[in-house]
């Protein structure tokens, strides 16, 4: 099992040695976005307008905190289904995006693009929003905090456990994986 | 005729919201432990470790085992020789839900107007309440927090009456496939069978407050719930989707008298965080 310590925001050169099954431990920073705050960031594109962060090589995280309770850095933290955010993300990639972080698969059109706008997909574990708690440093709201839980968070996160799903290379993990245990 | 007071049901609403949040019953940790045992895949096993050392955190820190605090879904069965004072029932269970939504820094995912402006109801109601009446004089009040992300792969199939027991078996196998790793495998598959479509419904989500694993006590259903379990095992979806020989746990299977003309099939999946609780007042 490969595990690569990874620096988030991710540097191009750093994509080509991902392959789909490789753990990685991200460090650095990475931005939330749900549902409602992709419709968002989409729209400003769509219009011309400036986004609230600078898109270009940064890494999005589809999650959506329980409350911080006082004391803590943040709430339960864990992936929601990247699925849903699949249509936004075609124009996100285009627009400078380098990796996602969720769970589940994506459509057939984003793993396309993640090989042609060089990017990556990585999940996490799904339901462990205690344990991922445990890797946020710092968290702050930079955009759209009126959509609560759903509103833009930039978090500092150290040693940050996922797996690459989609790499450059054009692999996909589930596909893969599946495939192994399938008796059918 | 016995009274109790709707302050009572709205405090044990309040504690049922926060403990299930923060802790896993034993059944379904015995059932995660159980499939690490025999998960074959090492993402499987790695995530299946994660999940496991997940509950010990956050029972033991009071954080939420996953950000989705879920929809309030209370269940309650109302002994008929019970009388509510004070404000009324529902009012009541909302007020419970609030108050524990609140206490717990539990996540509010509840949004008004749900096709449209889709705002935050900022307290995590109204909560989905079902209710029967039952003999007795007691109140048993079941409390689930239903994630979005299993939820939003649940399914009804009207099959045809012919379709008996392999339909039933193809139906779940083929949803348990649609929803590889969005419903967050390994599963408890609650179905509901028969009786109508709405009922159908309520039957199969009803069905998930069994006991983790425990079989239905009619023979003939239990069997069925083995051989679908089997059956969606096959698949090769294991935990998160990422491959493995662990996609569900448990099958819990309600079966109900219905129309000649009808064999309705509702499935309900439960994510692998599955959270419920129960006291009788």
């Amino acid at each position: 099992m490969t595990t690569w310590n990874i620096a988030s925001p991710i540097e191009e050169d750093q994509l080509a040695k991902l392959h789909a099954g490789d753990h990685v431990s991200i460090s650095g920073i990475v931005y939330t976005a749900r549902d409602a705050a992709h419709k968002r960031l989409v729209e400003a594109l769509k219009n011309g307008l400036p986004l609230p962060f600078n898109l270009h090589g940064q890494t999005i995280y589809y999650m959506g905190p329980s409350p911080t309770r006082s004391g803590q850095i943040i709430g339960s933290c864990g992936p929601t289904t990247s699925k849903r955010m699949d249509d936004f993300t075609l124009k996100l990639l285009s627009a400078g995006l380098r990796a996602m972080i969720g769970k589940g698969e994506r459509s057939q059109g984003v793993r396309e693009a993640i090989k042609k706008y060089h990017s990556v997909y990585f999940v996490t574990y799904g339901g462990a929003g205690a344990l991922l708690a445990k890797t946020v440093r710092k968290a702050e709201v930079v955009a759209y905090p009126e959509l609560e839980a759903e509103s833009i968070l930039r978090l500092e996160v150290e040693r940050f456990p996922a797996i690459v799903a989609n790499d450059i290379h054009g692999r996909n993990l589930f596909e893969e994986q599946i495939a192994k245990y399938r008796r059918y | 005729m016995r009274e109790i007071n709707a302050a009572e049901i709205s405090k044990a609403v309040a504690h049922l919201a926060q403990k299930t949040n923060f802790e896993l019953n034993d059944g379904v940790l015995t059932l995660i432990e159980k499939a690490l045992l025999n998960e074959v895949s090492p993402i499987g096993c790695d995530v299946l470790d994660k999940l496991l050392e997940n509950a010990r955190l956050a029972k033991s820190e009071n954080t939420p085992l996953c950000q989705d605090c879920g929809t309030a879904v209370v269940f309650l069965d109302i002994g008929q020789d019970v009388h509510i004072i004070g404000d009324d029932l529902y009012t009541a269970i909302a007020d419970g839900v609030r108050q524990g939504y609140q206490e717990g820094c539990l996540r509010k995912s509840m949004v008004k107007d749900p096709f449209s402006a889709r705002t935050n109801t900022e307290d995590n109601t109204p909560p989905t309440i079902h209710t029967e009446i039952v003999p007795g004089e007691q109140i048993k009040i079941s409390f689930m927090p239903k994630g979005g992300g299993s939820e939003n792969m649940s399914r009804l199939v009207m099959l045809k009456p012919e379709a008996g027991t392999q339909g039933i078996i193809n139906a779940v196998t083929y949803a348990v496939q649609d929803a590889g790793g969005n419903s967050c495998p390994p599963l408890i598959i609650g179905l509901g069978i028969g009786a109508t479509a709405e009922k159908a419904m309520q039957n199969a989500k009803r069905s998930l407050l069994r006991p983790a694993g425990q079989p239905n006590s009619n023979p003939e259903v239990a069997a069925l719930e083995s051989q679908v379990l089997e059956s969606v095992n096959k698949l090769g979806v294991g935990p998160l989707g990422m491959g493995g020989t662990v996609t569900a746990m448990a099958v819990h299977a309600e079966s109900r008298p219905c129309h000649f003309a009808s064999l309705p099939l509702a499935i309900n999946l439960q994510c692998h965080s599955a959270r419920h609780g129960e006291v009788t007042l």
